[in-house]
């Protein structure tokens, strides 16, 4: 019934921009079950790109690298962002207090070859001062992810904080509940969906960085990007193809899974609030 | 016999002042916003602290629950000095104006939390919580979540969370302020009734007078962080003491004017708003020819055709504007210094002749004891 309301124009304008967006998306898809070695030539229907896919240690590997570095390095932002953000939104004005939030974002704003390159150089020199980090690796990428996503979560945390009543802590400390258990009693509960998307942001920041990864790897160390970066300036390949199209599925997936359980809740929400 | 005396003098001085403010100051910065306050309040009084915002009430009240620190002063409860002890140490409750329940709990989890940081029995916890939610009559509702409930049913829950673990004081922050009006008449007295039922000494903060004039047995008028007065609610109406509150609470006619005699039983004020001395029933505490202002609360003014036969106590002037209100009219009378009174005239007054209109010449007039006189 809203389409009514949409002139000719209004529909050509719109379906120009979805096709802008997703026509590469499909286009990338139907590729991927290309019998050809060419991407761009088709030559007939085929599944057999898929099975070179599962059958690559190289991409296994390095998708379960890149997976164990997103899920660690967001576990560990979201501590520290937390904490940071906390600190920011509830310890009132100290010193320096403007000189930490902007360290805080700062590498929001700094170009990543230079937070990668600055990393790389403090990296080095700490292993010919003290001989750690012995090499670069899974742990140095680690370091470098959680720098980054760190602010992210800082940012998102400390809003959520300030704009959360604060007399609901204070009813807590007023009923004899003491500040540590105020905070996991009463304000993490409280901001959990912001920490759950803060996290979830913190994941995808981390899973699909390039360029800190580039410069924070060693030789042991592919993550899932660098992987398709190096194979694709050898030539293109459907069997990268079948590998986006395996995440465009796992994505698509968890966002309708996530949609729907919103949804789910929600209904649940208007339907008690009725009664 | 002299020692007993002076030991029941004690003992009542004890029971009267059951929660001591001595010289409490609150400065932020330079801004001094609690001005060296002294207030005694009895048990299982309910005190009410009245002011416009900004007046340092708010202030006052976090200062008793602990959430700020007193610049100096003491803060006295059933004679332990409690100014330094943590919010959390206190036994002292707090309704917040927000009600501040926790979202994420149920109401009956709501009302436990106090009772769970005490480590109570789960069985001692979970009678407590159902005493309190057949108080509040609340009971239907206590697995309900926050954000089902509609104000009203919020705020009954705050109050029940902050009565649960059986305060020596509990703090009210404007506990209506978050109602619409209709329901805040009807849950005013509910909420007195409540309180009494448990017993409890209260105070509790408003900017609304009518609130704290139905609820409160004392009120405290306070301004820029001063305490002004403290009193009854009659007392406060029938004899403020100071043009403030005069004119804070209710509607009230202001002149200024001089003493021109003063008696032990009678003084006479010279105003030159009104045309002659006017005399008033009672004493004062000033010299000859200080300057006063003179209250004259619109209901004390009668309005009249006839020229009064009283020497004096009386002006002429003419109807300016009316305010019709149903049961009673507002007349807004002209005199002829060019000074508007205010004379609120019941509807009942006008079975023998029509009211008054537009631009007609009147007379108002008052009694002795109708006019007060305010030194400050």
């Amino acid at each position: 019934m809203q389409n009514k309301d949409i002139s000719g124009f209004g529909k050509l304008t719109l379906g120009a921009g979805l096709a802008f967006l997703y026509v590469p998306i499909l286009i990338l898809i139907v590729y991927s079950f290309n019998a050809s070695k060419l991407v761009t030539v088709w030559a007939s229907f085929s599944t057999h790109w898929y099975g070179v896919l599962f059958n690559d240690d190289a991409v296994v590997s390095a998708f379960g690298l890149s997976l164990k570095i997103a899920f660690l390095s967001s576990a560990m932002s979201v501590v520290l962002g937390t904490i940071a953000g906390l600190v920011l939104a509830r310890f009132g004005p100290f010193r320096g207090k403007s000189l930490f939030a902007g360290m805080l974002t700062a590498p929001m704003v700094m170009p990543e070859v230079i937070t990668g390159l600055s990393m790389l150089l403090l990296f080095v020199e700490l292993q010919q001062w003290f001989g750690f980090p012995a090499e670069r690796g899974m742990l140095t990428i680690w370091v470098g992810h959680v720098t980054l996503c760190m602010a992210y979560v800082t940012v998102v945390i400390r809003s959520r904080l300030v704009e959360m009543d604060r007399s609901v802590e204070e009813a807590a400390m007023d009923l004899g509940a003491r500040p540590f258990k105020i905070f996991f009693q009463i304000t993490l509960p409280i901001i959990a969906p912001a920490i759950a998307s803060s996290f979830l942001l913190a994941f995808t920041l981390s899973i699909d960085d390039l360029v800190i990864t580039a410069f924070l790897s060693g030789p042991g160390s592919t993550t899932l990007p660098q992987l398709i970066f190096s194979r694709v300036r050898l030539g293109l390949n459907p069997e990268i193809n079948a590998l986006a199209t395996m995440t465009v599925l796992v994505v698509t997936l968890l966002v309708v899974g996530a949609n729907r359980m919103m949804v789910k809740a929600e209904r649940r929400r208007a339907r008690l609030a009725a009664a | 016999m002299a020692e007993s005396s002076l030991h029941q003098a004690a003992k009542t001085a004890g029971a009267k002042s059951y929660l001591q403010i001595v010289d409490v100051v609150k400065k932020f910065g330079d801004n001094t916003v609690v001005d060296h306050i002294n207030l005694s309040i009895a048990k299982n009084d309910i005190f009410a602290l009245l002011g416009s915002s900004g007046c340092g009430k708010s202030t006052l009240l976090r200062m008793l629950a602990g959430m700020e620190t007193p610049t100096s002063g003491k803060i006295i409860l059933d004679g332990e000095d409690i100014t330094a002890l943590a919010p959390y140490e206190r036994p002292i409750n707090m309704m917040f104006q927000s009600y501040a329940l926790f979202p994420h709990m149920t109401v009956a989890q709501n009302i436990a939390f106090g009772l769970k940081q005490d480590r109570l029995s789960r069985s001692d916890i979970a009678e407590r919580v159902e005493r309190m939610l057949e108080l509040v009559q609340m009971k239907k509702y206590a697995h309900r979540k926050p954000y089902q409930l509609s104000g009203g049913q919020q705020q009954r829950v705050a109050l029940a969370r902050s009565l649960a673990k059986r305060p020596k004081l509990l703090l009210l922050d404007e506990p209506l302020g978050a109602l619409d009006k209709k329901l805040r008449q009807q849950t005013q007295l509910e909420l007195v009734n409540m309180i009494e039922q448990v017993g409890v000494t209260c105070i509790m903060v408003t900017h609304d007078q009518e609130e704290a004039m139905t609820m409160a047995g004392r009120i405290g008028i306070m301004s820029e962080g001063q305490l002004l007065q403290v009193a009854t609610p009659g007392e406060i109406y029938e004899h403020p003491n100071c043009r403030f509150t005069a004119e804070f609470i209710g509607e009230t006619n202001l002149f200024g004017g001089h003493v021109v005699e003063d008696e032990p039983d009678h003084v006479c004020i010279h105003s030159t708003e009104l045309p002659r001395p006017v005399r008033v029933g009672h004493g004062i505490t000033g010299t000859m020819g200080m300057p006063v202002w003179l209250s004259l609360r619109p209901e004390r003014v009668g309005v009249s055709r006839r020229q009064p036969v009283a020497s004096g106590n009386w002006a002429a002037g003419t109807v300016g504007d009316i305010a019709y209100l149903g049961g009673f009219s507002i007349f807004h009378v002209r005199l002829d210094s060019g000074k508007v009174v205010k004379a609120s005239v019941p509807a009942t007054h006008w079975r023998e002749e029509a009211a008054p209109t537009w631009n007609e010449p009147v007379f108002v007039s008052w009694t002795d004891n109708d006019a007060v006189v305010l030194t400050q």
